[in-house]
Order: C-alpha cells, then structure tokens, then sequence
C-alpha cells in the first residue's frame, strides 16, 4: 500500500473528488460511497444537534438523509459537497421537528456548517461511548453516529439481525434522553476512564475486522471504520499517549495484512509471513507515532502492545526477532492489564528468549483458566512438539481444532494434524 | 434533572462493616454523613431503610386476595438499604457525585419521570 495518499489524517482528505480518485483500499464504488459518508456524516451530526439541541432527533435525521444518500449518489453521482448536500436534506427532513421551538428561524440562521467545532465531534464519540449505556450499544451508535453506518450495514457487519442492531439504537437513543446523558467532553478528572471507555470501543471494532475472514466483506471494512475512528480521535486529542498507541497498534497490524492471508484465503502464521510483503512505509510511520507518544512517559496497555507488534515489524527475519524485549514489554503490559491470554502470548516470546521448556511450564500453569481457548491448546502444542513429545502434542492440537470455528484458522490446525508426527 | 438514589448493600459488606470494632463503624457512618452534608444543595430528602428482616411485600393479582410475604421483593444477596432524591444537570453530575460517596458498594440511578 506503500504510496498512496494517508488515511490517517482526516485533516488532510478534505478534497473529496481527489480522495475518490486515487486507487485504495475502498477502490470498489460501494467502499467509496460508505468513505464519503463517514467523512462527513458526523459533522452533519455534530450541527444538527447543534440545530435541535436533540441528541435523538439529530441522530435520525442524519440516519433518514445517509439512507436518501446511497440510494440517489450512484445514480445522480456524489455532489461536490457531500456534507452540505447531506445536511440540507436532514434539515428540511428536521423543519417540523425545529418548527415546534420557538425561535428556530434564529437557530437556522445561526448554523453554520463549515467548519465544524472539532469538540462538536469530540462530544458525539464521548455521548455514543458513554459508560451508562451496554457496549454493544456504544458499537452500534458509533458506527451509526461517527462513522455513518446504516443499521443493516451494522447488522450484516456483526451478523445479527438487523432488528437486533435496531433496537439496541433505540433502546440507547431512548436512554440518553430519558436519563438525561449529556452531551459533553468529560471533564480532564473524569477523560482517563471515559476515553477507555471510547478506545475499547474502538479495538472492539478493529478486532471484529481484524478476525474476520475472506467472504465477510461487511466485517472486514470495520477494521477500515476503526482505524478512521482512532485517526479521528488522535487529530481531535493530540496529546493522549493512549489514542496515539491504538492508533498506532492499528496501523502497524493493518502493515502486515497482505502477508496474512495467502491468495485463496488460507492463514499465513507470523513466523511464516512473506516480510517483503509487508508496508514497511506503514511501518516506519506508525513506529514514529508511536516513539512520540512513548515521550509522554504514560504508558499503558495500547501503547504497549502496539510496542511489542513494532519489534515484530522491524525484524528482518523471525530468527531476529527481539524477543527478551518483547518478554519486558509483556510484563509491564501484565503489570498494568493482568490477563491469562497476555500470559500466553508472554510465554510464546519466552520460548525464544529463555527455552520451550520454561514456555511450557509458563503454558501449563494457565490449564485451567484456558482450557476452552484453542489458541491455548494450538502453542501448547507447538512448545511439545518442540520438546520432543509428538504425541501430546498431537492431542493438543486436535483439541483446538475443536475449539475453533474460524475456517482460516482450522485450515492452519488441520494442516498441521495431517503432518508426520 | 431529578433522580433518586438507591443505595444498594450486598451480604458481604454487610458482614465487613458489623465486624468492624465499634469506633470504625462510628466512623463509616461519619464519612457518609459528611458525603450527604457535602452535597446538602443537591440532595432533596431521602432516608437509611431499616434490615432486609423488616421487609414485607405486597403482590396484588386481580381479584385475588393481596399475597403478603416476607422480605424484600427480590430475595438476593443484594439488598435496598436506603435511598435520596437528588436535583442535578445530568446523569454526569449525579455520576460524579457518587465517585466521592463512602458507603455502600453499589447505588442504583434512577431518572423521576418528567413532573412528578
């Protein structure tokens, strides 16, 4: 992908016909439209509740004027500004709602699309991310809210019913009028647990597209959607190590995602990837944001991990990998988030930095807290064959299989299974 | 914006507080007598509830006589142990009230229905 204009600056994407343009990930017209919406959907969001001072009202507005959009642009063609297109539409669509206060011809006069307040849409992401509504809720409203998504575009990204996705809306729109939610940037005492909040939203969504496979195009584009959120909200929030590292972490998985899968579709496993596939240009970039953010003398465990995927990226080989600072980076990541999945993930790094032996011991211990993950039972594997014992191991592997539905990833076991032991 | 606070007390806490030696439990009760002080402008009215033993409730069904039991509503290990009305701007403020509170370990936020 080495070349092509950034994604990552929002900032910088304000020329929409350039942006269309030049070939990219979203080069398919559907991928286009779906990035011109979410370029601009929230800003028309951010004015609208500006307009109604209605959260709700504002939000399906928008939702009436995104639908109106993708039906009539790949007819009529995407106008020259898509934003002002989008908001005269949700206007008039809002004139009856507005109609009802007062002064809402001041209120008309008064709104001014261009440019939005950069806190306008700070606030969306903090209210669609607030702790009193459910995560699937906060997902479902981002997407809708930040990103522009339709509800069947959610649902078919996340596999539920599109009534599901629906009511999750309304229930959350429902509460943050009726609880009275507001519409503010936490104040800086409360920003360290609201922008968590905010940022696992986001990794939830990276993640969804990150694992998902080939024919699930819908899921795939959300890995695009999140690294869009995380740009946005570093451009918004310069200052935040913790924006900057997810951001980073991102961008330094999104590098390495031509070498993950083979043509037909297959997993290719990090020790076997093709490295002279990998962006290095993305690399180099994401590793600078990162080494930035790391002077704030703030880590946490964003930063950390995006860390320890950066000595992956620059290893010219798997034999050269760093992994006694990889094993370091994991212990303050266990530090600071303790999880038996990052215990595994440390012993994976401890086997080449110590001994497969002290890796299998590290492995065994989290038996019982891992017994239902398959990645468990597929290192443990691994660490046995490496010890010599084939025949365990093969008992291992044979339990991931049953663990896994992922067919890339069963492909992987399944090949493995079908070795000489 | 009116909501009412319910403090909710879990058996654990319960046992921890009556095995505390009586000047610490003197203590606690200190602590949120000054978290209501504290917040006197925001608070409009409430009360402590007496134990979960006093508890009598109430199921009406139609034309059936009314079925009396003991105990709370839901029998639980989670109990209603007393609950204030507070007036703030929004559920921000009521959450920020409740970082400082020194109780109980878990509190209900319930929006009042619009003019009652």
């Amino acid at each position: 992908m080495a070349g092509l204009p950034s994604r990552g600056d929002p900032s910088a994407r304000t020329g929409v016909i350039s942006q269309l343009s030049a070939p990219g990930p979203s080069s398919d017209p559907r991928g286009q439209l779906a990035a011109v919406v979410r370029e601009h959907a929230s800003r028309v969001a951010a004015a609208l509740v500006r307009m109604t001072g209605d959260f709700a009202t504002a939000q399906d507005l928008v939702q009436d004027a995104i639908e109106k959009a993708l039906c009539r642009w790949p007819a009529d063609g995407i106008p020259d500004r898509p934003d002002a297109w989008l908001y005269t539409v949700a206007r008039n669509r809002g004139r009856d709602v507005i109609r009802r206060t007062a002064n809402y011809r001041a209120k008309l006069a008064d709104v001014d699309l261009t440019p939005s307040e950069p806190d306008d849409r700070l606030r969306l992401i903090f209210t669609c991310c607030h702790p009193a509504l459910p995560q699937p809720a906060q997902v479902a409203l981002t997407l809708r809210v930040v990103c522009g998504l339709t509800t069947a575009q959610i649902a078919r990204a996340f596999l539920v019913p599109q009534a599901t996705v629906e009511q999750r809306i309304s229930r959350a729109k429902r509460k943050i009028t009726n609880a009275r939610i507001p519409y503010r940037i936490p104040d800086p005492d409360e920003l360290g647990y609201r922008l968590t909040e905010v940022l696992a939203v986001i990794y939830l969504l990276y993640n969804e597209g990150y694992l998902a496979t080939g024919e699930q195009a819908d899921s795939r584009a959300l890995a695009d959607d999140a690294e869009w959120i995380a740009a946005l909200l570093h451009t918004l929030m310069p200052t935040e190590p913790e924006v900057a590292g997810l951001l980073a972490l991102i961008r330094l998985h999104r590098a390495r995602a031509d070498a993950r899968f083979t043509p037909d579709g297959g997993l290719v496993l990090l020790a076997d990837q093709d490295r002279g596939r990998w962006d290095q240009a993305a690399i180099a970039d994401a590793t600078r944001l990162l080494v930035r953010a790391a002077k704030r003398r703030q880590p946490g465990p964003y930063q950390l991990q995006a860390a320890i995927l950066a000595c992956h990226a620059e290893a010219a080989t798997w034999q050269e990998t760093d992994w006694e600072q990889i094993v370091v980076l994991y212990d303050m990541l266990l530090c600071l988030a303790p999880s038996p999945v990052t215990r595994l993930h440390r012993a994976i790094a401890l086997r080449y930095a110590v001994s497969p032996q002290a890796a299998l011991e590290e492995v065994d211990d989290l038996a019982e807290t891992l017994d239902r993950y398959y990645l468990f039972h597929a290192t443990r594997a691994e660490l046995l064959r490496a010890v010599g014992r084939a025949d365990h191991a093969r008992v291992a592997d044979q339990r991931s299989l049953e663990l896994t539905s992922n067919p890339a990833e069963r492909a992987v076991l399944g090949r493995r299974l079908q070795q000489p032991a | 914006m009116k909501y009412v606070l319910l403090f909710v007390e879990t058996e654990q806490f319960e046992k921890q507080l009556a095995a505390l030696p009586q000047d610490e439990r003197a203590r606690a009760y200190e602590l949120a007598g000054k978290w209501f002080a504290d917040h006197a402008d925001k608070i409009r009215g409430g009360s402590k509830l007496q134990g979960r033993h006093t508890a009598t409730t109430v199921r009406l069904d139609g034309d059936a006589e009314p079925l009396i039991t003991d105990g709370p509503f839901v029998e639980g290990k989670e109990v209603v142990s007393g609950y204030c009305e507070i007036d703030v701007t929004d559920l921000d403020e009521a959450l920020r009230m409740l970082r400082t509170w020194p109780g109980c370990p878990v509190v209900e936020i319930r929006p009042l229905e619009p003019g009652s």
